[in-house]
């Protein structure tokens, strides 16, 4: 797909709750193939945004557009949940993690594959009479999991309840089941929340990989400004709902607005010190 | 009674009946169990849709004699298969109509919808069918005789071998269902996360929707072999069973499908064992108390997970 078209485009995203206006006139946008992290202080509104795209909230005023690479256009903000995931194919993850505890590792990343299953089984007829056609569909299905398990080194946890899981690997495999649902749009919510440098340092590798391998687009919220500043192809910089700063990592860096809302202060060597440590690789 | 109460054989008879009684208990708190895991509600109208399904067999039963079709086992799949979507589609309105456009209420609203629609079933089959009890002519006669030779004959009648083995086997199948189909796992995940699930791709109205008419198809299939058993009908009787069946799925811990299995197995025991030995007008009370002294000790039931609250 051409530079041109963007896969999401939002424009003029307004929400109030009550009186407070969480996102005030935002527009941005994302491509596929790039990492686009949005970033802010707390209480930005980053959440916010991804509520509003994958159908938690309706906004009031804009427009939410998701352009797949087959030409198919969705107009997000007027979806039901389900079908931003089975068609729009937007997928995203919690800041808390939100796995199904009880099933194993396995069987999370089969229900990520639910829908190409049950089109496959004809509403689980087929599955129940073991037909071909689904039983060469559950194939591929299991060979997906199983490639997002071993890209994620869990290849080993598989038959596990996903609720044993250490906290660092319940991580991993929430992106594997997001990635187990075929999405365009990648949505990671602080996906480096409570990581260790190392798995911090495995996780850009994976995110890395998703988006040169699979040719999707992520969008990242995410604070650890060393994973933001080495991973991502566009920053968009949120405060109080608004965007007050797009472009590359380097450019929104140096940008003097976003020094300010992060520290507050006009002192230049200081902030660098905090977000400039991404280059420091 | 006359027989010798505490013989081999009488015990034996009272264990037959136990566990047809219990098959059908077990099949029909399947519908409450399986609803109860997904939405979190009980569905007090599941006794009323097992009622609607007995009523629907006997419909059939009627069709076919008046198209001459008497030859009894094709008979019995015919009315099996008609009873079974019927009493789909009677699932499938009541969750469409009264439930779902509930659902993201308060707790109470669809509980106090539930006996609603209760109250609609039954009156509506007592104004469409009539008051009055309904008699069907006894399809399926004699049975086995287990110990011809002692002086308590133990006899297992075809019946109820139909019964046990029905139930068996549909029980099996809805586990394998639950287990290995994409829709088993859809309807577990919803019920650990809804939303989680929705935002997946599940379509989680229509996984509810099924898990509706699945329960409807189990409690018809119960409605039918009551039916058969009993040989007769009316429109009060998914009351007492949907309670007994209620109890079942609380007993085996509620939300767990084995759970329900065992508890409809052991409130069935319970009544047979009680009436045989003791009295039978107690039935009802003995599998009650064990219920309450069960949920003293275990508050979940016997196969129940406790509950974890979601933060």
């Amino acid at each position: 797909m051409s530079a041109a078209s963007p896969l999401l485009t939002v424009e003029h995203l307004t929400i109030r709750f009550g009186g407070l206006v969480a996102i005030d006139d935002l527009s941005f946008s994302a491509r596929s193939r790039e990492i686009t992290a949005l970033i802010g202080p707390n209480g930005a509104g980053k959440t916010t945004v991804f509520n509003c795209i994958t159908g938690f909230y309706s906004p009031e005023v804009g427009r939410i557009a998701l352009r797949r690479e087959d030409g198919r256009e969705f107009f997000l903000e007027r979806m039901d949940g389900f079908r931003i995931a089975r068609d729009a194919g937007v997928v995203r993850t919690f800041q808390n993690i939100r796995l199904f505890p009880g099933m194993s590792v396995a069987e999370n990343l089969m229900v990520a594959q639910h829908v190409a299953l049950m089109r496959a089984s004809f509403f689980s007829v087929a599955g129940f009479l073991r037909l071909k056609s689904y039983l060469d569909a559950e194939r591929q299905a299991v060979e997906r999991a199983r490639y997002w398990l071993d890209k994620t080194g869990l290849l080993a946890d598989a038959d596990k309840l996903a609720g044993s899981l250490p906290y660092g690997a319940q991580r991993r495999l929430e992106i594997a089941r997001a990635m187990c649902a075929n999405p365009a749009l990648l949505c990671l919510d602080e996906p480096a929340a409570g990581l260790n440098p190392r798995e911090s340092n495995a996780l850009n590798a994976l995110l890395t990989d998703i988006r040169d391998e699979h040719g999707i687009g992520i969008l990242l919220i995410e604070h650890d400004m060393s994973v933001v500043m080495q991973i991502s192809d566009r920053v968009v910089v949120l405060e109080q709902g608004r965007s007050i700063a797009q472009g590359t990592p380097v450019e929104v860096r140096a940008n003097p607005e976003v020094i300010r809302a992060y520290l507050g202060v006009e002192d230049e060597a200081a902030v660098a010190s905090v977000i400039g440590q991404g280059s420091a690789h | 009674m006359g027989a010798r109460q505490g013989g081999m054989e009488y015990f034996l008879q009272q264990l037959i009946n136990g566990v047809t009684l219990g098959a059908t208990y077990g099949l029909i708190a399947i519908g409450y169990t399986m609803v109860y895991g997904i939405i979190g509600m009980i569905n007090f109208a599941h006794g009323d849709i097992y009622m609607v399904g007995a009523f629907i067999s006997l419909v059939g039963f009627l069709l076919l004699g008046f198209f001459g079709i008497t030859y009894v086992p094709l008979a019995c799949l015919l009315v099996l298969v008609f009873a079974m979507v019927f009493t789909a589609v009677y699932g499938w309105a009541v969750e469409r109509l009264a439930y779902r456009p509930l659902r993201g209420s308060q707790r109470l609203a669809p509980l106090i919808s539930a006996i609603g629609v209760s109250i609609v079933l039954q009156n509506f089959v007592q104004l469409s069918q009539g008051a009055r009890v309904k008699p069907l002519q006894p399809m399926i006669n004699g049975g086995i005789t287990l110990v011809p030779d002692a002086d308590f004959p133990v006899t297992i009648s075809y019946i109820k071998i139909m019964i046990i083995v029905t139930t068996v086997v549909l029980m099996a199948g809805f586990t394998l269902i639950i287990k290995y189909t994409s829709l088993g796992r859809a309807q577990r995940a919803a019920e650990q996360d809804m939303t989680m699930a929705s935002l997946l791709g599940v379509n989680v109205d229509r996984t509810i929707s099924a898990t509706f008419v699945i329960g409807a198809m189990l409690a018809a299939v119960a409605g039918l072999m009551v039916t058969l058993y009993y040989g007769v009908v009316d429109f009060y009787i998914g009351f007492i069973v949907g309670i007994k069946a209620f109890t079942a799925a609380v007993l085996g811990g509620i939300g767990s499908v084995p759970g329900a299995m065992l508890g409809g197995m052991l409130i069935g025991l319970i009544e047979a064992f009680w009436s045989g030995y003791f009295s039978i007008e107690y039935k009802d009370v003995a599998a009650f108390s064990i219920l309450v002294f069960v949920l003293i000790f275990r508050p979940t039931g016997l196969l129940g997970k406790p509950e974890i609250e979601k933060v």
